[in-house]
């Protein structure tokens, strides 16, 4: 094995210079070393906006937000507000919340139900699908005026996966499912039934949303599969966080993943995930103390799903990334995280908590209430994340602290490629999903087409 | 004064001392004698604000306590859990401690159970700024309303339900490590 590459950067151009072909280095991810510029800088935060966040498909929201006709809820795209609507037909739409005259948003609230959308400066006004259908005056100040090249700018490709709703500017992107690739099974991880009925989850009503100081990339990295860090979540262990901590259990989850055999898998186009493997025919592992409903609905769950999956049923969500800035909580939490670049050095995130839609009421009272101390910013376990992503962005920000890179050589050439699941597999602690994670990001920024931003790891 | 007697404002002054008392106690970083100030029945809410359209803010401004996601809404176990965590001493999010300021003013009693005379809870309606400062540059304002519900134990009064209306939509601090 080759010898790790010192973390030394003797010359080093101006940013401001910044090519395609400088990302490759600022991102060495066969050396395993990362420019700390990128987590500062604002030509790579533009160039981002510009290049990855146009191409990349990004998560919109859930159908259960919008269920009857002229329901909307207002998203994000990037640093653009995006409306999420079902329109008189029940189609979904995802539309540039700008109207095509002057820009003002055209709507103006988080959620709701409405017939148009009407612009409150020169009141042009739009129906649920985007149509521009009404202008002031029309005939006598346009005459011969074709509204409909005027529509609300809508995405090139949407997609309704499993209830979540994922959208698109690149027409040219591959479908979601061959966006997503083999992480796929992962994400229905994530979407489907507890008891391994596909589908079936739903949001909680109230998404979190907050502005943390911090790049964007250092939230879906850790995402990805970053374990080393859970010395900084040392104070939650010590006071406990489950469902016994009451009863003075220490810990912040329950024991299902003891006897498993966690993995950490990198996926073409950057994403990446942690999950655990439990042993074949392992037994329901109780780990809701005196809490006997919610014991009996996971037990139930538990032996529902192992029937219904068989082997398949071995395989447990933890966390992931979706290239590049959805983020999920597999298990309890379960959650979507969603990191939109807000600045070079802030992030707006929003935060989607799912339940399955059929589960029993004290279950999901439960749950609620503890995804709500466990994430989020009065989260127990997720508020000294904030705290770890604030200063290590300052810490991108030093002229001479910028000279030196980031070290990303944790678990070097450690991964296998299939082995015993699709995707780049390790069964150690290790940054290789970081890796995979900025190794998609360079190509972006590079301007790669889609078949070279989902090529093999060793080919540029 | 609406026929309003020395009760009435003894008994104001008593939820204005609460209040206060309680705001000294957490700027003086005595969280577990905070604890005792509620009871084991607490409930603390702070729901999530939605902007709305005019007319909708009754049904939906707020995200909903025990339906939806909100910012907290917590039990005296689960209050207690937070002090611990800060107490250890290596919660990172308040590891150093921030500096931490609590306004309280507009106090109004808007119920008084049974009666004046023999009060035995007062629902108190207050305003809160919070002011906190972080490690070197970071600060943070919290403004906003609580409704509290104070009931009257073994000769004392203590806090049975707090609900707390931060005015923001998006969060502006990073994290909600304050108590309210």
């Amino acid at each position: 094995m080759a010898k790790l590459q010192a973390g030394k950067q003797e010359t080093r151009k101006p940013i401001l210079s910044a090519s395609p072909k400088s990302y490759a280095r600022m991102a060495d991810t066969a050396a395993g070393v990362i420019d700390r510029e990128i987590f500062s800088c604002g030509k790579v935060y533009a160039d981002e906006l510009e290049k990855l966040f146009t191409r990349a498909w990004l998560f919109i929201g859930h159908e259960s937000q919008i269920p009857n006709p002229g329901d909307f809820f207002v998203s994000r795209m990037g640093a653009e507000s995006v409306i999420l609507c079902r329109d008189r037909q029940k189609k979904i739409h995802v539309l540039l919340n700008s109207c095509r005259h002057r820009g003002m948003k055209v709507c103006l609230y988080d959620t709701g139900n409405t017939v148009n959308f009407t612009c409150s400066y020169h009141a042009w006004s739009y129906a649920t699908d985007g149509a521009l259908v009404g202008v002031p005056m029309e005939k006598a100040l346009y005459e011969g005026m074709d509204k409909s090249q005027w529509s609300l700018i809508e995405v090139a490709q949407m997609a309704n996966y499993k209830g979540t709703i994922w959208a698109t500017w690149d027409r040219d992107a591959p479908p979601f499912l061959g966006y997503l690739g083999d992480v796929r099974e992962h994400l229905d991880l994530v979407l489907d039934c507890r008891d391994g009925r596909e589908g079936g989850s739903e949001l909680f009503g109230g998404v979190q949303k907050w502005i943390i100081p911090s790049n964007w990339k250092l939230s879906a990295e850790n995402f990805c599969g970053d374990t080393y860090h859970n010395p900084s979540h040392q104070s939650v262990d010590m006071v406990g966080l489950g469902a016994s901590a009451a009863k003075g259990v220490k810990g912040r989850h329950d024991n299902e993943l003891a006897d498993a055999q966690h993995l950490w898998i990198s996926y073409p186009g950057g994403h990446g995930i942690h999950c655990a493997m439990k042993p074949a025919d392992s037994p329901y592992i109780p780990s809701f103390g005196d809490q006997n409903i919610i014991e009996d609905y996971f037990r139930h769950c538990h032996q529902e799903r192992l029937a219904r999956l068989g082997e398949k049923a071995r395989m447990r969500p933890f966390v992931g990334t979706i290239f590049p800035n959805t983020s999920f909580n597999g298990r309890i939490p379960r959650s979507f995280s969603v990191w939109h670049p807000h600045g070079p050095t802030t992030t707006e995130v929003w935060r989607f908590y799912l339940v399955d839609k059929d589960a029993p009421a004290e279950v999901k009272t439960f749950l609620r209430r503890y995804y709500m101390r466990y994430s989020g910013p009065a989260g127990m376990t997720e508020q000294d994340d904030m705290e770890n992503w604030n200063y290590a962005t300052n810490g991108a920000m030093g002229t001479i602290a910028k000279r030196y890179p980031f070290n990303y050589q944790q678990s070097m050439n450690k991964a296998h490629r299939g082995d015993p699941v699709p995707g780049l597999v390790s069964t150690q602690v290790t940054e290789e999903n970081a890796r995979g994670f900025y190794r998609g990001w360079s190509r972006y920024m590079m301007d790669r087409n889609w078949p070279q931003i989902y090529a093999a790891e060793d080919r540029a | 004064m609406n026929g309003r007697g020395l009760p009435y404002f003894e008994l104001k002054h008593q939820a204005e001392e609460f209040l206060y008392e309680e705001a000294e106690l957490l700027d003086q970083r005595r969280f577990d004698e905070w604890l005792e100030l509620f009871t084991d029945d607490l409930v603390y809410f702070m729901p999530i604000r939605r902007n709305v359209k005019f007319g909708e803010h009754a049904a939906h401004e707020n995200t909903r306590e025990g339906e939806d996601i909100s910012w907290f809404e917590e039990d005296k176990a689960t209050l207690s859990k937070r002090v611990a965590q800060i107490n250890t001493g290596v919660h990172w999010a308040e590891e150093p401690l921030s500096r931490v300021c609590h306004m309280v003013s507009n106090v109004q009693l808007v119920e008084i159970r049974p009666a004046v005379e023999d009060a035995r809870e007062i629902v108190v309606r207050s305003r809160f700024l919070i002011y906190q400062n972080r490690v070197e540059y970071e600060s943070y304002f919290f403004v906003g309303k609580r409704t509290d519900l104070l009931r009257r134990e073994n000769g004392r009064w203590k806090n049975a339900r707090r609900e707390i209306i931060l005015d923001q939509n998006v969060l502006l601090a990073k994290n909600l490590t304050v108590f309210f």
